[in-house]
């Protein structure tokens, strides 16, 4: 059975049905519609001001490629100027190579990058150190939890450093479905209530974050590329398989077949769910260590680096943080280097 | 009695890793019975090609969930998925989308 024709031209074959929206599109008139849907998702949520500089999280893969690469086609119309950042948080024998990739691609790109390292922000520790430390813890299978809390301050960091006013990062709709699938799992309401939107605007200090491809299912990402031939780096993580993520992975990849646009439906309801009120989260406040916005008194990454310098790696997720607020930190903490850092 | 086919059979997103790291492989499937379709390609493309975790490329038998298949480019979705019928010369695309972000 031919492909039908593609159904906005009608002049090619289709070469994708689109899981959303079940329309049949060839490549070119399916890559200026991501395109054009981008734009949307940036404009219509008021995602990037004119003028913005933004700080691309770009760590090699397929959805900051994407995201770099769109947003680089639509930066004249957004009147936005970009700067890659990229984090090297030591994982001997995968970083290198992704950070290859980073490099090629801003070169090719012509954008200027900037590598931000964990050894050097936070005080010697890199992720290879850290999932050393927690070996035989019984929390080993926690690294990319551990990972995810130093990376967005890393990136934090970077952007700061580059002079950015935005930050954005490339999460696409099965990464937002797989984190409520697994706030869910977890009980972790709190994450539930904050997790809706596209992005956060910023408070406390912090720089406005959003996802632009929050809305785009991982398959059109992915095929995205593939048309637009854009190169990535694609090898998985050495901490990763240990990770409960690819559990919830598993488990939407295998509701997508019989439900093809369940994804999109998982983030909506998400967006869409109210909480009562004991489960909306506490305002946030300044973290008596670093000053970044905190829902504890000590921030996720201060509470982690504590555990971490202490001997005793802890978890500052969900509920493995209930009762850390009575372990006052070890006095003479180090704060992460916010104050470190040169400004500019 | 099928004739032989030539069908270029090709891998990426992270896929590539459970062949060797290699991404193209020109492969002549050999005349059978049967016309070659998707379903048998499989089967024969575990049983020659795939060197390691078979249960990360192939699951019942179809692909591992998550695993795109683009035959001359377009959707296998659109074209019949484990029922499409190989010609001469096709090529048949497995990008993974499970890898790294």
């Amino acid at each position: 059975m031919p492909a039908p024709p593609c159904a906005s031209c009608h002049a090619a074959r289709a070469a994708l049905r689109r899981p959303r929206s079940g329309q049949a599109l060839c490549g070119a008139c399916f890559c200026a519609a991501f395109e054009a849907e981008v734009l949307h998702t940036v404009l219509a949520g008021r995602l990037l001001p004119p003028g913005a500089v933004v700080a691309v999280g770009a760590s090699g893969g397929k959805d900051s490629t994407v995201l770099a690469h769109v947003l680089r086609e639509l930066a004249p119309r957004l009147g936005v100027s970009l700067r890659l950042v990229a984090v090297d948080e030591g994982i001997g024998g995968y970083r290198d190579a992704a950070l290859a990739a980073v490099r090629r691609q801003a070169a090719r790109w012509e954008l200027p990058l900037t590598v931000v390292a964990y050894a050097d922000l936070f005080g010697g520790w890199t992720m290879d150190a850290v999932a050393r430390s927690t070996a035989g813890s019984g929390r080993s299978r926690a690294c990319c939890t551990f990972c995810g809390v130093l990376r967005r301050r890393a990136l934090e960091e970077g952007a700061r450093l580059v002079g950015a006013t935005h930050i954005v990062t490339g999460h696409n709709a099965d990464d937002m479905a797989e984190t409520v699938l697994m706030n869910f799992l977890r009980g972790d309401t709190g994450r539930l209530a904050r997790g809706g939107g596209l992005g956060s605007p910023g408070e406390g200090g912090a720089l406005p974050r959003c996802r632009p491809l929050q809305l785009a299912s991982q398959k059109e990402v992915v095929l995205y590329a593939h048309f637009r031939r854009l190169d990535y780096f694609s090898e998985e993580c050495v901490y990763a398989p240990e990770a409960f993520r690819g559990h919830a992975r598993d488990l939407l990849k295998r509701l997508e077949v019989v439900r093809p646009s369940v994804v999109l439906d998982l983030v909506h309801s998400a967006e869409r769910l109210a909480l009562a009120p004991a489960a909306q989260p506490a305002r946030p406040r300044a973290c008596t260590c670093c000053r970044a916005l905190a829902s504890r008194p000590l921030c996720q990454a201060c509470t982690l680096l504590d555990g971490l310098d202490r001997g005793r790696p802890r978890l500052a997720i969900g509920k493995g943080r209930r009762g850390l607020d009575e372990e006052a930190p070890r006095a003479g903490a180090q704060p992460p280097p916010s104050a470190a850092l040169p400004a500019f | 009695m099928a004739a032989p086919l030539s069908v270029e059979v090709e891998f990426g997103g992270g896929a590539e890793l459970l062949f060797d790291g290699v991404k193209k492989h020109q492969v002549i499937l050999p005349g059978q019975e049967e016309p070659w379709d998707i379903r048998n390609l499989l089967v024969w493309i575990k049983k020659n090609l795939l060197k390691e975790r078979p249960e990360l490329f192939i699951q019942g038998d179809s692909v591992r969930p998550g695993i795109l298949v683009l035959i001359n480019d377009a959707d296998w979705e659109l074209l019949g998925e484990l029922d499409y019928q190989l010609q001469d010369q096709d090529s048949v695309l497995f990008i993974s989308t499970l890898h790294g972000g």
